[in-house]
């Protein structure tokens, strides 16, 4: 017995130490604005992470923080971390952004990357993703699709990011059925499943037969399946609450980039960036096409998709005239990212204003 | 059958031991939960109940976070005490802080002390204003407060996204819903170097003892626990219900909008979409937690802070999911109110017929 004891001390110890000698592995943290099973914005950065801890196994510890609100709690959350030995932290919000800028601040050795922000430091990087490429794909899918051409969007907050989407899908829908609506509702939210259901509700009362949503949640996915109405799922493959409704989804996918960034900062080679990758960067990607879309509709989106990859098509190519009639972009014309970043205007043809 | 009847008499030291009880209960529970998914209970509640209390930063992140939820509580424990429901604290929040943000960046760049007094005045009247209609509406109409009140906390809301995306939008920010970051003069100083300790803490502290005088020592705290324990003597006294009314939305309006404009002008320092995070909310469960009394509030409010910020850390520290927490801080209040509730009452079984 005595000798059992002292042989599991021995192995014990033994295994301490050789913990001790293992260098210290890289600390990765995320705070996440949702909760990690909201199957959308926040799923796919969570998604990101799981990818980390597969690529660099124990060389990585990865923590993260859900459904933590933009504006005081968050730079509590941040110090924290960056206070308790995290070599890179993840903050996956544009309303993260000055919070960020203010603990990167005090803790220089800290690296920070912050998503779909435009404030940058030493050592704080940002990143994006196009998700306006991923529209255009959807944009010609509804169009060619709707019955009753009204096309509902799920518009969280008027912010350039969401603006552009909506130009960006309706651009290609008109493109394919010049006679295309689109019925926006913003919800001011970007997850909640309750307003998100209410708000795909009443589009469908106003006619809409196609779903896009640019909220977090699955919440109208499972209306339009009840509905028997078409919808795109958003950010992440949502086909399992709506096998019939989803027709495709634009998938948000960082793992890559959460990889490259982790093995920067251990290779001693991590610089502050500013990246905003595309179809072409695989940060924007679709969801297996549903067999419910037409086969050569299916091959013109398809073909769109590659063709945003090589560069030879951009979704926001003149002549392209703002609501107000006022030209913006003349024939051949592409829009730059300046402009695509602050845009704050509809482009002719879709109705209503933008809540100010 | 189960029947609660009143105690007859509650010793004093058994009310006072009640909450440290409730606490010792909701740790064993909590405990369990914790085991069940899987984590070790003994780091848990350490870490969510202990360790921030020895971290010299997490301790004045407790201030902070507190800081609002006992300002709005103190406000709206007078009109609880009288029966007059202001359930929209949330919404007059907002108002004060916005109002106060107004203020700041009408005067954007401009030097000078006076200006966040000006802003606090802002703010209090902010808050103050949007508790008028409710009470407007109860004294003309006898509309219901609770409703009316809790209305205009989305009225409240949405104007709020509506001027940070319209007048007060950054006019550098690319569109982004969010004011301009308030300059030196907009912001509340900050008490101790490193941390986010601003002066609004202690005007929290100073109203808590100011609340505590208000209820024990002066007429007004009479006529307010009057009014909600035997409404007719009031009148028989020569209490105006209406007045008290008035008197009672306007004071925790005042409160909340100077919660509102302290959350800006300290920890956030701009104007955000996201500025209302439940504060109002939270703070009726802290008021009642805290038995309507300025001191309980007080305790509850740091109690109430203190599982938000340790059940951060035990996210990230022991990974735990958002939702463990969230059902613990739940498990907490009902502990403690089911503490409270047997403390004043007692369970006795009773057989059917027998009355």
């Amino acid at each position: 017995m005595r000798l059992v004891n002292t042989f599991a001390a021995a192995a014990l110890a033994t295994g301490l130490a050789s913990a001790a000698f293992a260098q210290d592995p890289t600390k990765v943290g995320f705070i996440y604005v949702g909760p990690v099973g909201d199957f959308g914005w926040t799923y796919e950065h969570d998604q990101g992470r799981l990818a980390v801890i597969e690529e660099f196994g124990d060389a990585v510890e990865t923590t993260f923080v859900e459904s933590v609100p933009e504006g005081a709690d968050a730079e509590r959350v941040l110090r924290q971390m960056a206070q308790s030995g995290h070599d890179l932290i993840f903050t996956t919000s544009f309303g993260y952004m000055n919070q960020t800028m203010n603990v990167a601040k005090q803790f220089p050795d800290v690296k920070f990357e912050h998503a779909t922000g435009y404030q940058r430091a030493d050592n704080v990087s940002t990143y994006s993703a196009r998700f306006y490429e991923g529209r255009h794909v959807i944009g010609l899918i509804a169009g060619g699709m709707t019955e009753s051409n009204i096309v509902g969007y799920i518009g969280s907050f008027p912010i350039p990011e969401v603006i552009r989407g909506i130009n960006s899908a309706y651009l290609a829908a008109k493109s394919v059925n010049p006679d295309v609506q689109f019925k926006v509702v913003w919800s001011n939210t970007w997850f909640d499943p309750a307003l998100e259901a209410d708000a795909a509700k009443t589009l469908i009362e106003q006619g809409a037969d196609v779903l896009m949503q640019h909220t977090d949640s699955t919440a109208p996915m499972t209306i339009a399946e009840e509905e028997g109405i078409i919808a795109f799922g958003q950010a992440s493959d949502q086909s399992s609450f709506g096998p019939n409704a989803q027709m495709t989804a634009i998938m948000d996918d960082w793992a890559p980039y959460y990889v490259s960034r982790v093995q920067a900062v251990m290779d001693g080679t991590w610089e502050s960036t500013d990246t905003w990758g595309g179809i072409d960067s695989g940060m924007v990607a679709f969801a297996d096409f549903s067999d419910k879309i037409p086969a050569d509709l299916a091959e013109q989106a398809k073909a769109a998709a590659d063709a945003i990859a090589a560069g030879e098509l951009h979704p926001f190519t003149g002549p392209i005239n703002k609501q107000d009639g006022s030209p913006w972009l003349a024939e051949g014309e592409t829009a730059d990212d300046g402009t695509l970043l602050g845009m704050n205007f509809y482009v002719e043809g879709i109705e209503g204003v933008i809540p100010n | 059958m189960l029947r609660l009847e009143p105690r007859t008499e509650t010793k004093t030291l058994i009310q006072a031991l009640a909450p440290a009880a409730a606490v010792l209960i909701t740790m064993v529970v909590g405990g369990l939960l914790f085991a069940a998914l899987g984590k070790n209970p003994f780091e848990a509640i350490h870490t969510i109940f202990i360790a921030p209390l020895f971290d010299p930063y997490s301790r004045t992140e407790l201030l902070i976070k507190a800081s609002p939820l006992i300002l709005i509580a103190l406000g709206l424990s007078f009109g609880f005490r009288a029966g007059i429901w202001n359930i929209g604290a949330e919404g007059q929040y907002v108002m004060g802080g916005l109002a106060g943000s107004a203020v700041a960046l009408a005067f954007w760049n401009v030097e000078g002390a006076w200006l966040l007094p000006l802003m606090a005045v802002a703010g209090i009247a902010g808050g103050a204003a949007w508790a008028m209609i409710p009470a407007f509406l109860k004294i003309r109409f006898n509309a219901n407060e609770i409703l009316v009140s809790l209305m205009l906390v989305y009225v409240a809301t949405l104007f709020l996204s509506a001027m940070v995306s319209g007048p007060l939008r950054d006019p550098d920010g690319f569109n982004f819903p969010q004011s301009r970051l308030f300059h030196d003069s907009a912001r509340l100083p900050i008490l101790m170097e490193g941390t986010r300790v601003h002066v609004g803490i202690i005007v929290t502290m100073v109203a808590v003892l100011a609340a505590q005088i208000f209820l024990t020592r002066h007429l007004f705290g009479f006529n307010v626990r009057l009014l909600g324990q035997a409404p007719r003597a009031a009148a028989f006294s020569g209490v105006n219900a209406k007045r008290l009314t008035v008197i009672c939305l306007g004071l925790s309006g005042a409160m909340a909008g100077l919660a509102g404009l302290f959350e800006v002008a300290g920890p956030i320092g701009q104007l955000q979409p996201s500025l209302p995070v439940g504060y109002g909310f939270t703070a009726i469960i802290v008021a009642f937690l805290g038995r309507l009394s300025p001191v309980g509030i007080l305790f509850a409010g740091m109690v109430m802070a203190l599982t938000y910020i340790g059940g951060e850390t035990a996210q990230f520290a022991l990974g735990i999911p958002s939702a463990a927490i969230s059902v613990f801080q739940g498990l907490l209040l009902f502990i403690l109110l089911a503490v409270d509730l047997l403390t004043r009452y007692r369970v006795r079984f009773v057989r059917r017929g027998e009355v």
